[in-house]
């Protein structure tokens, strides 16, 4: 028999609020000497493989107005697509790799990533997921951090077959994931709401 | 390949559906700043992929010495911070209530008086010169944490006319898995603020609410220096997989 089990229930998310950079990026807001330095500011070391490129954008709310207050988290895989994270179950990422990184906007809400175009990730039940990244926004007002995905312009094939994409492009929306690439820069602009409102996952 | 189960690494197991009923939609008007920034279209879901079942690592030789000491961590030599002195103490879990290990807890607060350190912070509370307001940690293998610090006073807020925040605690969680991430907020028990205010009533289910309300804990305490409040965290759970049909790398 199976003997009765309640699962617990998840944390509730509340906003990071207005001041969400203490916490997360406290020297970038004059709290310095805690931590020697900010974490997420270097999401590749000297060394890594793949091409280099900068990922940048700007975060509009649905009034036109920049989301100044932001902090944008993006996670990816190395060149090779493998993701340097215990929880990963195949070997050989990219030491030079971390993944992971952290970026506050600008008052233009304008934020900016240096890093390198990953590789296709393995999509569940088989396949290659396209080449993509993951961004994570909290700020004043938004009441659980949004999540979604860039992918890259310069793809469309690998695009084509994505299984995410694909269910964006079923609605019409698929555009809205896709960066532009012009050299070794990617523009992602970032619409919470409106007309040109980005896809935001429920993963 | 056969589908017998092998004694090999095993991928991650996906995570359990999010519960949105315990969470605030993200359009809550009483919460003035969200209506232009909460999306309207529905969020696109499937199930997680590798891209969310792995996540970031940090290390515990990360941690400086005091970095999970806010009476102390920005304080001049031989100063400390001002207000009551307490320890925030917990354990962070999954939601099949297995301890997470190894992950990374931030937090951040205004200072007794209720003000924070940043720019664009408007109340007339003063700063503490020994208080900066932000600590970090990372769980123990037995998933506990634990940081000290002073109570955070309530403060007012441009949301309604007088608006006030109850004394909370800011964190950022992450897990194993980057769909795990999370921000919240911690609550005191017994503040009568709790029941006023736009932020927290974003959360319709009052037994939510009460997730986020850190106990007092008297056996904690520190005679003579700190009270302690217990404030435990569960984090999203992994289904198993045990029989899940692995195509890729067989
Ligand atoms: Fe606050």
């Amino acid at each position: 028999m199976m003997l009765p089990r309640d699962y617990l229930k998840e944390t509730p998310s509340q906003t990071g609020g207005p001041y969400v950079h203490i916490g997360m990026m406290p020297n970038l807001f004059d709290i310095n000497g805690v931590i020697p330095e900010d974490l997420g500011g270097d999401i590749v070391l000297e060394g890594v493989k793949g091409e280099r490129i900068t990922i940048k954008g700007r975060i509009v709310d649905g009034g036109g107005n920049p989301v100044f207050d932001c902090v944008v988290e993006l996670w990816q895989a190395d060149a090779n697509g493998i993701y340097n994270s215990p929880m990963e179950h195949r070997s050989g990422a990219d030491p030079k790799c971390i993944g992971w990184g952290r970026q506050s906007a600008d008052d233009n809400g304008e934020f900016a990533f240096e890093t390198i175009k990953p590789g296709p990730v393995p999509a569940p039940g088989g396949g290659l997921m396209a080449p993509h990244v993951t961004l994570w926004i909290v700020a004043r007002g938004i009441n659980i951090g949004l999540q979604t995905r860039m992918y890259f312009s310069d793809e469309e094939a690998a695009n084509a077959k994505d299984p995410i994409l694909g269910k964006a492009r079923m609605i019409g929306r698929d555009g809205t994931m896709i960066g532009k690439r012009d050299g070794d820069i990617v523009t992602f602009d970032i619409y919470l709401q409106g007309e040109n409102e980005t896809v935001f996952l429920d993963i | 390949m056969t589908d017998r189960l092998v004694n090999a690494p095993q991928e991650a197991g996906a995570f359990m559906e999010r519960d949105f009923s315990q969470h605030p939609p993200a359009f809550t008007p009483g919460y003035k700043s969200s209506t232009l920034r909460a999306p309207k279209q529905a969020l696109i879901s499937f199930a997680s992929t590798l891209s969310e079942k792995t996540g970031p690592a940090f290390g515990h030789n990360m941690l400086g010495e005091y970095d999970n000491d806010l009476i102390i961590n920005y304080a001049k030599a031989g100063e400390e911070a001002i207000g009551p002195r307490i320890v925030v103490h917990g354990q962070l879990l999954d939601q099949n209530a297995r301890p997470i290990p190894n992950v990374l807890l931030e937090f951040w607060q205004a200072n007794a008086g209720g003000r924070y350190r940043h720019k664009r912070e408007g109340y007339r509370a003063p700063l503490d010169p020994n208080f900066g307001g932000f600590g970090r940690t990372i769980t123990d293998e037995n998933g506990y944490y634990w940081f000290r610090t002073i109570k955070p006073g309530p403060y007012p807020w441009p949301n309604g006319v007088n608006d006030w925040r109850p004394a909370h605690i800011h964190f950022s969680l992450f897990g194993s898995g980057f769909a795990q991430r999370l921000v919240s907020q911690m609550y005191f028990e017994g503040d009568p603020l709790i029941k006023i205010c736009p932020i927290v009533n974003t959360i319709s289910d009052p037994a939510a609410i009460d997730r986020l309300v850190a106990r007092l804990d008297m056996n904690n305490t520190v005679p003579m220096d700190l009270s302690a409040y217990r404030f435990d965290i569960v984090l999203r759970g992994r289904r198993s997989t045990f029989f899940e049909n692995r195509k890729e790398g067989n």
